[in-house]
């Protein structure tokens, strides 16, 4: 482990049980590293396992296998007790910021709760002395304290759903889909907001969204993700740049373009099809039902994740180091 | 391009316990045969109340004002009775959802659903042949498998396939009119490019016209022929699609274009975002209702409604920085050198 990473996760494997001896593979399998003040992009469609990873990591799941290392400790298999002083240095915002607020307490009560179930304040009063400052900072007034979420609007909720992360001074956020419910205008206010923090208290972000464009821009490194195992990883710039896995490319390519005439020289290369039922997975690479370059291997052998320069690295077949 | 359906100085208001919601505050708008047109807003701006109001989808507590206008093919729509609503509906125009689930019967299998739409309005024609037609319209809109699928509930489809078979529907008596109210917001972008070239391909096929209706820049951009900006219950831009990109005429126009990241957006600068949060639409701001969050506001534009400008061929915008005697100084985005 190095003493860069604040997160470091090995082989990470959840499977969930669907009715009789079926199992959905939502995590399989999953490596990955997020540096100290980074940020790590999470992309892939609705159903491939982004927000169970995610949902792991922090231990709100149990993980059926592999490891994870949060800031040199091994937080892998702690009970519930043991794992109470490293819930401080991970907390998380929800998307819906409609759904993940009690909506019988107020704002204030709502902020302060964290700072009141780990003990580091005695009363509510003293609460206030950190809840007020940190409604300032995220672009609320003292005013809104006695509120409830009822009276905001999606972007003020999904401020108070930052406070409530950040009052503790974590390390690691872990942010699933945390603009997707907003209006345009609003996404980018919280946005900046996440940036400004990033930068003043050198936070880590697992940044989960579907919105490519946004990932590409507040993210370090990105992994794509498909059927719950990772099929490319790399320097965000470059991923774009140079997307190497099929997927990738036709994730990318369907990004719709804000620019009609580029829109319209666009090559039309829609991706055929659904994502498969993580139930039963295809065999192989998970992606060959999909894949328009699909040759038999693809269907025999699951492909490595290799490194083919610069740590970029992809997993399939037509790509090897 | 002559237009099918006109919209003139619709206003529609809700009644609620917190007072008049005014959520369509007088939108003109015209759709011309075989356009797509985009109709681009956050939530609240009214695009979808507008839309609603074409077909009489509106809730009880909605009231439409005196001297608002619906045309369709020549024929006043608002006040029309229910016998004709019926036949409008699904035959001259039909409609889609953002969530398909909800718009679907859970107990009727789809193909069921879907030859429906056929029976309702044609009495002549047998189940057999409203079946075979069903089936060519699930491979029309690229459902796999049509005859299996067929005898399928809705709740065995993943959300894309829904949204075909909503499409499916819509198109069943193929309509001279398609509204289309954020159809792919809550699908994944593979899939949401799917069914936006469909809606292409659909549109060359049938000559439909299309009312789109996003938030989504990207999706206008890839999509529409033409678009018109909402905000606080008004038009506030209407352009052809190259033009609203390119010379975008109107602050919150420019603000919407400036807040989204493209693949290019240098990351060590921050995005600029819009400020502060839509009006509240009980108490309507008096002037524009842009005023408050524009970064160029004026005295007169938080207590007079500007009227539009024309700046270009279909072009125009409702801002008084574009008024002739505007002040060109600074803070004047539109100011031209003369």
């Amino acid at each position: 482990m190095s003493e860069h990473n604040i997160l470091e996760v090995k082989d990470l494997t959840k499977h969930f049980k669907a009715g009789k001896k079926q199992i959905v593979h939502a995590v399989d399998g999953i490596s990955v590293t997020l540096g100290k003040g980074k940020t790590l992009g999470l992309v892939g469609e609705s159903g491939c396992g982004k927000s169970s990873c995610a949902r792991t990591i922090i231990r709100m799941y149990d993980p059926t296998s592999g490891q994870i290392i949060l800031d040199g400790t091994d937080i892998t298999n702690m009970k519930q007790k043991e794992l109470k002083p490293y819930r401080k240095k991970m907390q998380m915002i929800f998307q819906d910021p409609y759904a993940s607020l009690n909506a019988r307490m107020t704002v204030r009560d709502i902020i302060a709760e964290p700072l009141l179930a780990h003990n580091l304040v005695k009363n509510k009063e003293e609460a206030n002395d950190l809840v007020y400052p940190m409604l300032e900072r995220v672009g609320l007034t003292k005013e809104h304290a006695n509120r409830y979420a009822h009276e905001f609007s999606g972007g003020q909720r999904q401020r108070v759903g930052i406070a409530r992360a950040l009052i503790l001074e974590p390390q690691l956020v872990i942010c699933d889909e945390p603009i997707s419910a907003l209006d345009v205008s609003i996404q980018a206010q919280v946005i900046n907001l996440l940036k400004d923090f990033q930068e003043e208290k050198g936070l880590s972000y697992l940044f989960i969204a579907h919105d490519l464009s946004m990932v590409r821009y507040v993210s370090d490194d990105v992994g794509v993700m498909y059927l719950g195992q990772l099929v490319e990883m790399s320097e965000a710039d470059e991923i774009y740049r140079n997307p190497l896995h099929p997927y990738t490319k036709g994730l990318l390519g369907s990004v719709p373009i804000a620019n009609p005439k580029l829109a319209r020289q666009k090559e039309k290369s829609s991706m055929e099809g659904d994502i498969p039922s993580p139930i039963n997975p295809p065999s192989g690479c998970r992606f060959h039902t999909r894949c328009p370059y699909a040759r038999p291997e693809c269907a025999q052998t699951t492909p490595e994740l290799v490194d083919v320069g610069n740590g970029h690295r992809v997993a399939c077949h037509l790509h090897k180091a | 391009m002559e237009p099918i359906l006109n919209i003139d100085n619709l206003k529609v208001s809700f009644m609620t316990s917190n007072g008049e919601v005014q959520a369509v505050r007088g939108v003109s708008l015209s759709v011309g045969k075989g356009e797509i047109l985009g109709i681009v807003g956050e939530s609240g701006s009214g695009k979808s109340v507008t839309s609603m109001s074409i077909l009489h989808l509106l809730a009880d507590t909605a009231r439409i004002k005196e001297g608002s206008s619906i045309r369709f093919d020549g024929e006043e729509l608002i006040g029309a009775p229910k016998k004709r609503m019926r036949e409008i509906r699904g035959e001259k125009i039909s409609m889609i959802f953002q969530d398909p689930m909800s718009s679907l019967n859970p107990l009727i299998p789809v193909g069921k659903q879907v030859a429906e739409m056929l029976l309702e309005h044609h009495k002549d024609i047998s189940k057999d042949e409203a079946k075979k037609a069903v089936l060519e319209l699930f491979a029309k809109v690229r459902i796999p498998e049509p005859e299996k699928r067929y005898k399928c509930c809705p709740h065995e489809f993943s959300g894309g396939m829904r949204q075909r078979v909503m499409i499916a529907m819509a198109l069943a008596n193929k309509p001279e009119l398609l509204i289309a109210d954020e159809p792919t917001t809550a699908l994944d972008v593979t899939i949401q490019d799917q069914i936006l070239q469909q809606l292409r391909e659909l549109e060359k096929e049938y000559g439909t016209s299309i009312i789109f209706i996003t938030h989504d820049l990207g999706v206008v951009a890839e999509l529409c022929d033409r678009v018109i900006v909402m905000y606080g219950g008004l038009v506030m831009e209407e352009a052809p699609i190259d033009e609203i990109f390119e010379h975008p005429s109107h602050p919150y126009t420019m603000g919407l274009l400036n807040s989204i990241p493209d693949m290019e957006q240098d990351k060590a600068v921050r995005l600029k975002p819009i400020p502060g949060s839509p009006p509240d639409m009980t108490n309507p701001p008096a002037g524009c209702p842009f005023a408050p969050r524009c970064p160029y506001a004026r005295k007169i534009c938080g207590a007079e409604l500007p009227e539009f400008t024309q700046v270009g061929e279909g072009h125009s915008s409702r801002c008084f920085l574009l008024y002739p005697d505007a002040p060109a100084d600074d803070n004047n985005p539109f100011r031209r050198e003369v």
